[in-house]
């Protein structure tokens, strides 16, 4: 399947009752206004299928993050329809919403947003306290998402004692521990220096050989020719969007070449 | 395909511990805020404990003492003259069926003093009484030195002193004299406290027959002590006036000492009214402290609020996180407080020779205050990290 938008007729005239399955992402029309001026997002179109590595990238000020914010519902559109792993976000309430990124979101951010003083172990477990895992299965499970993001041997470790990479592996590990079926990335590598940032590219690349659909934000052009498809967002459109997010990604050749 | 969403419960091990990981990371902060609830808490426990104490010692010396003694002793005449007891009142006491021990002291109209060349006037606010030799019995006293009067001495010019009347006299040993009315008297004993009756004291007691016969006694009684058993104290009380003086019932006046001593008991709690407000200011304070600590953490986490939020906490779970910190911080403070009070409380009623009591009901009252206060405080700054929106916390 490709992956662009005129070819996803379900996105035109399928109607909002019927749950498109293969997609985990869907915004239609999708606009934000802030404080009643700023047009963050002027009408976006943009659908996800399960499996996707997508980039979106595009100036600063764009709308990326407010995008991001919509796929992950930390903020409901000013207007348009925005679903997420086959749910009308509009209509869901706010504990709705918590029990859907509890359940099928992971967020990335360039800060990593770990406690300072807990363990690796302990900050992962943590992404799983929404979800309702018993303590026990959270540190098995944080123990197991550290091992996939290749920390199994930091697991005592406090954020302080990690280095930027290690912290933002960590974050990623926190994301995923619970298996979500989307993952959001704001700038992942932002904060790091490109040895670090291959290091959470390859944690993403393995990710998404192993079914993860993962959305990521960049500025960077190199991780952006990385990723199968690219999402080009200009003043809160999508001006173009190329590639097929479900084949692999490109080698990592950026932290070779420094 | 479309499951309906329901947020996980949070248990209240996980509760405790997301409310707790807040205070874990900022020792100082807890322990000051936590302090000025302590400060309150102890405050109030100390003044409740300190008057619990104090009240628990008077009732237990009422318990030693026993409230079966009556006192009779004359009043006044409808003409507003004093009366006197008639000089075989003790004898007609002493026949009262319930009537245990009677036993009496008459004023001497003659003064103590050290030596003759300290002029008459100055008495030292002593009285000179006659006593007869079963008053000691009756009152249930005991002497500290010397010995009591009895059928040899009561006839001899010999005195006891009671305690307060033997220190203003600067009497610390038997065998000293002492210049009564108009001839030398020997201190044979002095008396130790007598708490239901503070006037034998202040007293110098001679016998009744020595009195009357160096003194000028007239032999009336002034006041008769009387024991009987416990229950029948008020049908005693009710009998006495007629039997003490049947002509003149009206002029006897009746009390019974032990009352008073039931009365400061009771009073003990009063005064402490005003100590028990300042303790509520206190904790007052500290709970705006804790509400202050608690708006600023707030502040300071709007990016782990947020990363909680992305993680799938609702609102009410940052809310929850959030009370429970603040419950937790006051309650760190109560607990403490607590005990700090408790260690006042049983320090200073040591240091008074008191038995310490700490009762239950304050502690109780202490954790509910704790619990309301955490509750106030927390329940602003909960609302406001509830309230907060994800992607602002999350930019900041
Ligand atoms: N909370 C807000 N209130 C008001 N305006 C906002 C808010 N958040 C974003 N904006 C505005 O919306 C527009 C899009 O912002 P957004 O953060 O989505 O851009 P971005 O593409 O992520 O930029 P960058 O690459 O710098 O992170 C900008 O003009 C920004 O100033
Ligand atoms: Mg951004």
């Amino acid at each position: 399947m490709s992956g662009r938008i005129d070819e996803r007729p379900a996105l035109r005239d399928g109607s909002p009752d019927t749950p498109d399955g293969p997609y985990v992402v869907e915004l239609r029309d999708v606009t934000k206004m802030y404080g009643g001026r700023v047009q963050a997002l002027r009408g976006v179109n943009l659908a996800i299928g399960a499996g996707e590595l997508v980039a979106i990238v595009g100036p600063s000020g764009s709308g990326k993050s407010t995008m991001l914010h919509m796929i992950g519902t930390l903020d409901r559109p000013s207007g348009g329809t925005v679903r997420i792993a086959g749910h009308d976000v509009a209509g869901l309430s706010d504990r709705e919403l918590s029990a859907l990124r509890a359940r099928h979101l992971g967020f990335v951010f360039q800060k990593f947003h770990l406690s300072p003083g807990t363990s690796a172990l302990d900050n992962v477990a943590d992404g799983l306290l929404y979800a309702g895992v018993p303590l026990r299965v959270r540190r098995e499970r944080a123990a197991a998402a550290l091992e996939r993001v290749g920390l199994g041997h930091r697991l005592g470790h406090r954020p302080e004692q990690m280095s930027g990479g290690e912290q933002q592996r960590v974050a990623v590990a926190r994301a995923v521990a619970g298996d979500p079926p989307l993952l959001l990335a704001d700038e992942p590598t932002g904060n790091l220096d490109s040895a670090a940032g291959a290091e959470v590219l390859r944690v993403l690349r393995d990710l998404h050989a192993a079914g993860t659909t993962i959305a990521v934000i960049t500025h960077d052009m190199e991780i952006a020719e990385w990723c199968p498809r690219r999402v080009r967002v200009r003043d809160g459109r999508i001006v173009n969007d190329e590639g097929s997010g479900h084949r692999p990604p490109a080698e990592i050749t950026i932290g070779a070449r420094e | 395909m479309t499951r309906r969403l329901v947020p996980a419960r949070l248990g209240p091990a996980d509760v405790l511990r997301v409310g707790a990981a807040g205070l874990r990371t900022r020792p100082t902060r807890v322990f000051l805020s936590a302090l000025g609830i302590a400060i309150g808490i102890a405050t109030m426990i100390a003044v409740i404990g300190i008057s619990s104490s104090s009240r628990e010692q008077l009732l237990r010396q009422l318990d030693r003492l026993g409230t079966n003694m009556l006192t009779v002793s004359a009043g006044h005449t409808l003409f507003g003259d004093t009366s006197q007891l008639p000089t075989g009142a003790v004898a007609m006491v002493k026949r009262i069926g319930p009537v245990s021990t009677a036993a009496a002291t008459g004023t001497v109209d003659a003064t103590v003093r050290r030596t003759n060349l300290i002029p008459k006037a100055v008495t030292g606010g002593i009285a000179v009484q006659a006593a007869t030799t079963d008053l000691l019995t009756a009152l249930e006293g005991s002497v500290t030195k010397g010995t009591w009067l009895n059928a040899a001495t009561e006839r001899q010019p010999a005195v006891v002193l009671g305690s307060v009347a033997a220190k203003r006299l600067g009497v610390d040993r038997t065998g000293v004299r002492v210049w009564i009315g108009n001839r030398w008297f020997t201190v044979i004993g002095v008396l130790g406290p007598m708490p239901l009756a503070p006037e034998i004291e202040r007293s110098a007691l001679v016998g009744f027959p020595v009195a009357a016969e160096r003194l000028g006694f007239d032999g009336h009684p002034t006041t008769i002590y009387e024991r009987s058993a416990e229950e029948s104290v008020e049908a005693v009380r009710s009998v006495l006036p007629r039997t003490v003086n049947p002509e003149n019932p009206e002029e006897v006046e009746v009390s019974r000492p032990s009352d008073a001593l039931a009365a400061r008991a009771a009073a003990a709690g009063a005064f402490t009214n005003l100590l028990l407000g300042l303790g509520g200011v206190a904790l007052l304070v500290g709970g705006v402290g804790v509400a202050n600590t608690m708006v600023i953490s707030v502040l300071e986490r709007r990016k782990e609020i947020g990363l909680r939020r992305s993680l799938g906490a609702t609102r009410g779970q940052v809310r929850i996180q959030f009370l429970t910190e603040s419950l937790l911080l006051s309650a760190l403070g109560g607990v403490a407080g607590s005990v700090l009070g408790a260690l006042a409380t049983v320090g200073y009623a040591l240091s008074q020779g008191w038995p310490p009591v700490v009762p239950p009901w304050a502690i109780a009252g202490a954790v509910g205050a704790t619990l309301v206060v955490g509750t106030v405080a927390g329940l602003y700054p909960a609302m406001r990290a509830a309230r907060l929106s994800p992607t602002v916390a999350l930019a900041t």
